[in-house]
């Protein structure tokens, strides 16, 4: 039997505020346990809860940056469970009037088409905090540095049907949060976190069948490859006739295992009723304007400007304007280098190599835009070889030297392109090598012929220790061996 | 209105209330006493009246974005019953 894929996301998105969303503690990540848990994040009888102005005004830019309906009034619910890293005994958020309503995303997908995403809505909520299940004497240890963390929770419309277009979305998100600035979009520090609900139903039936939802996933790969696990377990027991149980999962993905995580089905019966401790909230006019005033360029604008601006092909400018961190990166490289072509490839090869390889953020990189775009000025000019550059490049990232052009003098990486001096090298060469010129000269075949001049380069090359520039090299030897 | 011994129980394991079966019939009384009470209230033509979000006829006042909580975990964790590592300790609650 065929499957039809129905996918829809939940995303919480932590918000870069100084402050938690109901008191003044700082969000500061890495702050020793509890150092930042105070009485309201404690929960301590008589405290009560002030919203931060901050919260707000960033989930409003995200309702913007998504074409949303603001919420002008908008309240919170409490959700009631018990667990330890809770201390209230439940999460402040919203049900009935979210901050920001109906909005949508459009993603880019590999075969090149576009699709839109809708978004039913996104609301304000705090984050719990964490508990840690190492053994304190038989013990659970708590810090609630988290607790209060402001969040903004994203939910999909089921408009997904495949792994692909799931994964096109969350990158997407991550691309316009981190760009808003209104999420520092970290995700091994869990600074997003999606939910994936997925269900089948026989290949163009109208109903949807019975969702199961997988949660905390932290990585886009974990989100892709739970997505394929799922998708393949629930096929298994369909089409042995058994039913989907309703349920939340537990991915891992080190095993690509999965299991149920709620045994009893009291646990989710949220009891939600508006919280009395806080007032609704209304957003004016004067306050989404200001807001809408501070969002910077969003990345499908940057993507188009990149590709009006400098020239970039639809990939490159797709890859390089998602993250606004590398958007910075190679603008930068682009201020002190005026090859665009040379600049994107540079960044997307060499350089995001080695930040892998290194697992470093652009942030974390040793070398600046402005010597990479000195560098790519002097591979543009001739100056260096690619070889060459690597090696001016390698310099750089280990802060041998921070100068490209004091590199390429101190390394002898200059390349030579006076013509006169490269001629002569090439007499010499082609008269040390009769043979092969004459089979060169023999040749009929065009590619052969091409392949055969790449055996005088070797020598070439080793004749002016490297230095020669190849490309006149080339130019020279088609010459002098006649086309 | 009544409540039923299975909705009391339930509500119970919700908010991790122990009760015994004699408080279970105390209770069936006395809730469903308060809930006939309340019930009063359904009398009234409620269709073309919004859900009330608050009592108070007011809007909420929200707070700029600055660190004004120092660290007081000392004093907190002192009337705490167990701590470690700056952690509170609390029963295992992993399966």
């Amino acid at each position: 039997m065929q499957w039809d894929i129905v996918i829809g996301l939940e995303i919480h998105v932590q918000l870069a505020t100084k402050t938690k969303i109901f008191s003044g503690s700082s969000t500061a990540f890495g702050a020793e346990p509890n150092t930042q848990a105070n009485a309201v994040d404690l929960a301590m009888p008589g405290t009560l809860p002030v919203p931060n102005e901050q919260a707000f005004r960033y989930a409003v830019m995200f309702g913007l940056a998504t074409n949303a309906e603001i919420g002008r009034r908008s309240m919170f619910e409490r959700k009631n469970y018990f667990y330890p890293d809770l201390p209230k005994g439940y999460q402040t958020t919203q049900l009935a009037q979210p901050i920001v309503g109906p909005g949508h995303v459009d993603i880019d997908l590999a075969d090149g088409t576009n699709k839109r995403v809708r978004i039913h809505h996104a609301h304000l909520e705090e984050d719990a905090g964490k508990s840690l299940h190492e053994d304190y004497h038989g013990m659970s240890g708590i810090d609630l540095n988290r607790a209060g963390t402001p969040l903004i929770e994203v939910v999909t419309e089921p408009d997904m049907n495949t792994a692909e277009e799931a994964v096109a979305f969350a990158k997407k998100l991550h691309s316009l949060v981190t760009s808003l600035g209104i999420c520092d979009g970290d995700m091994s520090q869990g600074s997003m976190r999606f939910d994936v609900n997925i269900s089948l139903k026989p290949k163009g039936s109208e109903t949807l069948g019975t969702r199961t939802e997988t949660k905390n996933l932290n990585s886009f790969r974990f989100m892709e490859q739970a997505i394929a696990h799922e998708v393949e377990r629930q096929m298994d027991i369909l089409e042995d006739g058994g039913t989907i149980i309703q349920e939340t999962r537990l991915y891992n993905g080190d095993r690509d295992e999965s299991r149920s995580m709620r045994s009893k089905e009291e646990a989710n019966d949220y009891r939600y009723f508006p919280c009395p401790d806080l007032l609704p909230v209304e957003i004016d006019d004067a306050f989404i304007e200001d807001a809408r005033a501070r969002l910077p360029e969003l990345p499908d604008a940057r993507k188009a400007r990149f590709k009006e601006q400098y020239g970039l092909n639809d990939y490159d400018a797709g890859v390089l304007s998602g993250d606004a961190k590398l958007s910075a990166f190679f603008e930068e490289t682009m201020a002190h280098g005026k090859d665009a072509k040379l600049a994107a490839n540079w960044i997307q090869g060499e350089f995001s190599a080695r930040l892998n390889a290194e697992e470093k953020s652009v942030a974390e990189s040793p070398i600046s835009g402005a010597q990479l775009g000195a560098l790519v000025t002097r591979i543009a000019d001739n100056t260096v070889s690619s070889a060459g550059a690597k090696k001016v490049f390698e310099a750089l990232w280990s802060g041998e030297n921070d100068n490209v052009d004091a590199i390429i003098d101190a390394k002898g990486l200059k390349q030579v392109s006076d013509t006169g001096a490269l001629e002569s090298m090439v007499d010499e060469v082609l008269a040390g090598m009769p043979d092969q010129v004459a089979q060169y000269q023999g040749e009929e075949d065009p590619k052969k012929r091409k392949k055969m001049l790449g055996g005088f380069m070797g020598p070439l090359m080793k004749a002016s220790k490297g230095q020669g520039n190849p490309k006149l090299f080339n130019e020279i030897l088609v010459r002098k061996l006649g086309d | 209105m009544s409540i039923s011994r299975e909705d009391i129980e339930k509500v119970a394991v919700l908010a991790r209330i122990k009760v015994d079966d004699e408080q279970v019939s105390a209770l069936e009384k006395d809730l469903g006493n308060i809930l006939d009470l309340v019930d009063q209230l359904s009398a009234a033509d409620t269709d073309s009246v919004e859900p009330m979000a608050h009592p108070l006829d007011a809007v909420q006042r929200l707070r700029p974005d600055v660190v004004t909580e120092i660290n007081q975990r000392e004093a907190f964790q002192a009337i705490a019953p167990a701590t470690e590592d700056g952690l509170y300790l609390v029963p295992k609650v992993i399966e």
